[in-house]
């Protein structure tokens, strides 16, 4: 009797592929529903997120020309006191940077402006060099033996070679491609600096 | 293989079970009727002996893995504590760390006979392709293997490198953050790559059984680069042909105890070779505040970072040296169709072929070493020369190969 059923009704096959399509595509889509707790744990979790909160910098001890470093997000600020002879040195660099006005949108709007800062004084600025994430070496002083004459203070990034300016603009001719990162920031008060937080600013 | 109806199934344990595994025809298909080309010779000494230093990389890892602790804030003290306090903990710590650069030498004197053999052509294409995967296995394992013991080099390397995702145009800032699993390398990227580094052997170890399992379909080739298949006697066995074991497996037997002695006098007398395969900021614990004067990648990845160096950013992004860098790698995969000469071995192909072949080994050696160092305007150039040297192996190949006059190949194997 059996066989008998088996060879009267052909297979359908049509009805076959439709239900192996219909299969497959639901499984697909189950695979990919899967997919999303085990693609997302790899994220930041919500400990590393709120590790990410803005801090303060207090730059009330600040000597002129010096830079401070603060921790954010696990990576180093810098805040530095520039002196009224670096900033004036600043637009002297132009003609030598890749992105002298800051075009690249590496700055929050508020600070696309020829010293990239809030204040002129205070210039604050992720410490981490745009070629691959090194942390350049701060160098102040102007016309140092091994960087030439020319140099008016500025970063100097041991891994690569890459040159920045007091304002965190690149040089010609390094490998890294930008400006250095400036994060977005505000002002407590008068000496006081919030990292990571601008309110909307802008 | 060969049918040996003749012979009376085997009793006692060994027929007990034969029975219900085929252990007397795995053993004959792989070892005892094996044949191999008789004149394979010094140049086959090295992926039988990557193979062991595999089972040993594995092994010493797993006992790493019971003293070492994976977190940010315990795993350089741990990495001291197995140098210190474990019974001979340094022993088998060097025994890994010096085995992943010898793993690393072997390899490349394996993907290199492979080179001089033409052992890529047809049909041993898939057998060359599951090779270069099991090169790239090898690299993420050493890469996530790097940043375990969380010292100065171990943090900024992988600094460097997973940097490179970020590169990617569009979605890289979020990749890299996603590779991370926080905004710098941290806690979190330790923990996974740790988890990493102790998966991804087993998957190599797979992809060496497919890799024996393809070689075996398709037999190992020679010097001479000739099938021996193509010559059989009235048994069907090659008459170039020796049995794999015991012949081979003496042979690589005495292999591995001159390898062994060579290892044992490195570990004990040169665990860090100068500062090659433990780099010396390696020594300080990780400070994401403070880069190292000088980073550089360990020696095994040295020509690729000299090669992502060498590319100047484009528009602004660093990512067209990064897309170098991997297609260095990757154009190894298309090897076997860009070779269009017609005998396999370096013996009987032409002048071009050697003078190019004889350039891409110099330009590995020479980005190897502009790699580990820093970059001037000097070196960024020669970098540029021999990035394009490297290429031109790969790239011209179709052309070469055509163009010289081959010499004729032997119709059996020469000693």
């Amino acid at each position: 009797m059996t066989t008998e059923t088996m060879n009267t009704h052909e297979a359908d096959t049509g009805r076959r592929r439709v239900l192996v399509a219909a299969t497959s595509a639901l499984g697909a889509v189950g695979v990919g529903f899967v997919a999303v707790p085990f693609i997302s744990s790899l994220n930041p979790s919500a400990k590393a997120r709120a590790a990410g909160a803005p801090v303060e910098a207090d730059v009330s001890k600040l000597e002129p020309g010096a830079l401070m470093r603060v921790k954010w997000r696990g990576q180093p600020i810098w805040v530095v006191n520039r002196t009224e002879k670096m900033l004036e040195a600043l637009p002297s660099n132009d003609p030598k940077l890749v992105d002298p006005n800051s075009e690249v949108p590496h700055q929050p709007e508020y600070c696309k402006n020829p010293t990239r800062s809030i204040k002129p004084q205070y210039f604050v600025a992720i410490g981490i060099c745009t070629h691959l994430g090194c942390s350049p070496t701060y160098r102040p002083e102007f016309a140092p033996d091994d960087l030439g004459k020319d140099w008016k203070g500025g970063w100097f990034c041991p891994c690569h070679g890459s040159k920045f300016d007091l304002a965190g603009r690149v040089l010609k001719g390094v490998p890294a491609p930008t400006n250095l990162w400036v994060p977005k920031h505000m002002y407590r008060n008068e000496t006081t600096i919030l990292v990571g937080e601008d309110e909307g600013a802008a | 293989m060969s049918t040996d109806t003749a012979q009376p199934a085997p009793g006692g344990l060994l027929g007990w079970f034969d029975k219900r595994f085929p252990v007397i025809s795995v053993w004959n298909e792989h070892l005892a009727e094996y044949y191999a080309p008789k004149n394979m010779g010094f140049w086959s000494f090295f992926g039988s002996l990557a193979l062991v230093v595999l089972v040993l990389q594995i092994v010493t890892g797993i006992w790493l893995a019971m003293s070492y602790k994976p977190s940010a804030t315990e795993a350089f003290a741990s990495v001291e504590y197995i140098m210190r306090d474990v019974n001979w903990g340094w022993l088998i710590r060097y025994m890994h760390s010096t085995g992943a650069s010898f793993f690393f030498i072997l390899v490349y004197l394996h993907m290199f006979r492979g080179l001089m053999w033409g052992s890529y052509k047809k049909p041993r294409e898939l057998l060359w392709i599951i090779g270069v995967i099991i090169y790239l296995a090898m690299m993420a394992t050493a890469f996530f293997g790097y940043l375990l013991p969380w010292g100065q080099m171990s943090y900024w390397g992988a600094q460097v490198i997973v940097n490179l995702f970020s590169a990617v145009p569009g979605i890289g800032e979020d990749l890299s953050v996603w590779v991370r699993g926080d905004y710098v390398i941290s806690d979190a990227t330790l923990n996974r790559f740790f988890a990493l580094h102790f998966l991804i052997p087993f998957i190599l170890a797979a992809l060496v059984f497919l890799h024996i399992v393809a070689l075996h379909r398709v037999g190992s080739t020679n010097p001479d680069g000739i099938e021996i298949k193509e010559k059989k006697d009235d048994k069907g066995i090659p008459l170039d042909g020796i049995p794999f074991h015991p012949y081979y497996t003496v042979k690589d037997t005495v292999g591995v105890v001159v390898f062994a002695a060579i290892f044992a006098a490195v570990m004990f007398y040169a665990p860090d070779f100068g500062g090659l395969f433990l780099e010396p900021p390696n020594f300080q614990p990780a400070d994401p505040l403070k880069t190292p004067a000088h980073i550089a990648p360990v020696w095994y990845f040295t020509p690729y970072y000299a090669m992502l160096r060498a590319v100047p950013p484009i528009a602004a992004s660093q990512f067209p040296g990064v897309v170098v860098m991997f297609a260095a790698i990757l154009i190894m995969f298309f090897l076997p169709w860009l070779d269009r000469s017609p005998v396999r071995s370096i013996r009987y192909k032409g002048n071009l072929s050697r003078g190019f072949l004889a350039a891409f080994v110099v330009s590995f050696v020479v980005l190897a070493y502009l790699g580990t160092q820093p970059a001037s305007d000097l070196y960024t150039l020669l970098a540029q020369i021999f990035t394009v040297v490297y290429f031109s192996f790969f790239l011209l190949m179709p052309i070469y190969t055509k163009l010289e006059k081959t010499k004729p190949v032997p119709e059996r194997v020469t000693t």
